[in-house]
């Protein structure tokens, strides 16, 4: 089995697809020649031609819009948007249209499309390189938002989008690009689009997170096992549908929980897990659930970051008020 | 300083204000009648759009947008349509369905709030009705590349008002189409007006046509109230465009005869002699002059027209109003190809079936 960096299987999971499937098509801004400008496309041209790897004029809304086109003509675009940051100008597409398309037709148009694109900070990146959208995508009726947080698993899980027959926003966390390697069975086959995935199993903890911030949340959780707390760690994966029952069980466990993101605190992905286990959890809960966020701030340049991004020693220190509540 | 580039925008219109030729007709045209199928479909779409209004004003009908005036671009374009080309409407092209197959009751249907208005099992590749300005056309974009790359022998025809044309949307969709050479044909239905934006208060550009010169692609001026002349640079766009020779721009020059929708009140923003001025050049009366002249069209003929045409818009509105409503699992059914478990309490919720406790 090849060991492969998180940008290198996202390249595995299109090649196979585009390989296994003549319908999928490849395109963005700098896709084709320059293979992406993290190289994520990177060799797909060579393989699969410019018809299938499509070089776009430098247009996210058209980007967006001529993929639902695509999608209803019978192919299944996989879009490339260059940072999330300018992912915005796709949202009257996505909103307006892609999720709505297979309604509005009941059924008689669909739109399986995906629109992958690179999320969030700490990349020494300039202005608008940086930014967690997917409270603002999980929002939308009728379409999947998608976060993977390791090689494998945005392997499997960019297979099973280009493989829903559904719209599917898929966030990848770009700091984790290239941050290390595992074995990835280069095998094609797909994950669960529904299901968060239980990284870590403990019973005096629940720590929650999706996309880059996983990373933190496990090292916090390493932290936290070298004082003898068992923290059950949580990889939500698909933000929409949301498996609530998989955090709900975890803490009927542990009856404390800590949710993990980088985006601004109000009406961020957090809340929204917040809110379920206010709903559905309340009797399990034996202490506040705590939300360990970004500022509700522009994201900052590249000097301030920093003091922006949840860390490891605010996610400990989180998790200490979750544990000492009594 | 040399001049490096020169551009040209041309005109066409076949029939003057009056039904006279102005001088040789194209090919399709020297047999008069094979203009009175799109004669009777000018006619039937005013009847059914005189019908929807009524229902509206009796409240039995929602927020309505008129098709009055455009019925010579909806004909022309209807007439040069091949059943594989993929249409993608606005709002307000309901006369280019009709003519697509779609059943008149279904646009009633989705105007009086019905989803299901926007299947058209009679035309099953082309889009839905789009609201939102200009969005359509970059669907169209990829419609027509998913055409090329299969290298079929079809076209997308998208259409968009004159407001379209000040969006990036619009312009962004003409870049792409002349990057790929797409088989595709944007119609500006340029109806003077963008609820009560007038034209020359849209654009500094002579033309909308020319805003194609831009992005390199083809385009040209017609008279929209000439069915003749729309059927005729439609007709010759969409050849090209299915031969693999480019897109093409046409902007055809109408005016929009009815208020924006009926929850507007055009007098607010334009004047009576204005409208009364537009009306001279209204499109059903000009080619009905043109077949009447030409011995292809009579006062009987018209009689039994109207008569038949009244008699299809009422029956339009009676298999609409007929229709039951939606069942609320309605808003669910289509939602994803399979709704995921983590909302079936929604639906179940919504359909009564269950409590909105049920999630807990």
């Amino acid at each position: 089995m090849p060991a492969l960096n998180l940008v290198e299987a996202v390249n595995r999971a299109l090649a196979r697809a585009m390989e296994d499937d003549p319908r999928v098509v490849v395109l963005g801004e700098d896709v084709g020649v320059n293979g992406g400008v993290f190289r994520a496309t990177v060799g797909l041209l060579e393989r699969f031609g410019p018809e299938r790897v499509v070089d776009t004029p430098l247009s996210e809304a058209l980007i967006a819009g001529m993929a639902i086109g695509m999608a209803a003509e019978g192919l299944r675009p996989v879009v490339e948007i260059q940072f999330a940051g300018f992912a915005y100008a796709t949202l009257d597409q996505i909103l307006n249209h892609a999720g709505r398309l297979r309604h509005r037709t009941q059924g008689r148009l669909s739109c399986p499309m995906v629109m992958r694109m690179p999320c969030g900070a700490c990349i020494r990146a300039p202005e608008h390189h940086s930014e967690s959208p997917e409270a603002i995508f999980a929002h939308v009726p009728g379409i999947r938002v998608v976060a993977p947080s390791s090689p494998a698993r945005a392997y499997g899980l960019l297979l099973a989008a280009i493989a829903d027959p559904d719209p599917v926003v898929f966030l990848e966390p770009a700091r984790l690009y290239r941050l290390w390697r595992e074995e990835v069975a280069d095998d094609g086959a797909p994950l669960a689009l529904d299901r968060a995935f239980v990284l870590r199993e403990g019973s005096d903890l629940t720590l929650v997170s999706w996309g880059a911030m996983v990373y933190e949340t496990l090292s916090a959780a390493d932290a936290l096992a070298r004082e003898g707390v068992r923290a059950e760690v949580i990889d939500v994966a698909t933000l929409k549908p949301l498996d609530e029952e998989t955090i709900l069980a975890s803490v009927a466990k542990t009856g404390r929980c800590v949710v993990v993101t980088e985006a601004p605190r109000t009406c961020s992905f957090a809340s929204e897990v917040a809110a379920v286990l206010a709903g559905r959890g309340l009797t399990s809960l034996l202490a506040p659930v705590e939300r360990v966020t970004g500022w509700d701030t522009v994201t900052p340049l590249a000097r301030l970051e920093a003091r922006y991004m949840p860390d490891v020693p605010r996610i400990l220190a989180a998790a200490r008020r979750a544990l000492a509540y009594r | 300083m040399s001049v490096v580039a020169r551009f040209e925008v041309r005109y066409t219109q076949y029939l003057d204000e009056r039904g006279r030729a102005l001088g040789p007709l194209p090919e399709f045209a020297r047999d008069p009648r094979a203009l009175v199928p799109a004669y009777r479909a000018m006619v039937l779409m005013r009847a059914l759009d005189a019908k929807a209004i009524a229902l509206q004003r009796t409240g039995r009908m929602g927020t309505y947008a008129s098709t009055l005036g455009k019925e010579a671009i909806d004909a022309g374009c209807g007439a040069v349509l091949e059943k594989d080309d993929v249409v993608l409407p606005s709002y307000r092209e309901s006369g280019v369905l009709f003519l697509r197959g779609v059943a008149p009751h279904r646009v009633f249907l989705y105007w009086g709030g019905d989803e299901r208005g926007n299947v058209f099992p009679e035309s099953p590749r082309d889009f839905p009705f789009c609201v939102p300005i200009a969005t359509q056309l970059a669907h169209a974009v990829g419609v027509a590349y998913a055409i090329r790359l299969r290298g079929e022998r079809r076209a997308a025809l998208a259409f968009a008002g004159d407001g379209a044309t000040s969006k990036g949307d619009f312009h962004e969709a003409l870049n792409a189409a002349g990057v790929w050479c797409l088989p595709l044909v944007v119609l500006v239905v340029n109806n003077q007006y963008a609820i009560s934006m007038p034209r020359r208060r849209q654009t500094a550009a002579e033309t909308l046509a020319q805003k194609a010169i831009a992005a390199g692609i083809a385009c040209e001026q017609v008279d929209g109230n000439d069915a003749i002349a729309v059927r005729d640079v439609v007709g010759r766009a969409l050849a090209r465009a299915r031969a693999g020779d480019g897109p093409t721009l046409v902007e055809a020059l109408t005016y929009r005869l009815s208020d924006h929708t009926t929850a507007d009140d055009a007098s607010r923003y334009r004047s009576a002699e204005e409208l009364a001025e537009a009306w001279k050049r209204e499109p059903v009366a000009r080619l009905r002059a043109w077949l009447a002249a030409n011995g292809a069209w009579t006062k009987e003929d018209e009689v039994a027209l109207e008569r038949e045409c009244a008699a299809r818009a009422e029956a339009a509105a009676k298999a609409y109003l007929e229709t039951p409503p939606p069942d609320p699992e309605q808003m669910f059914r289509h939602l994803y190809a399979q709704l995921p478990a983590a909302y079936r309490w929604q639906r179940a919720a919504a359909c009564g079936e269950a409590t909105e406790d049920a999630c807990a």
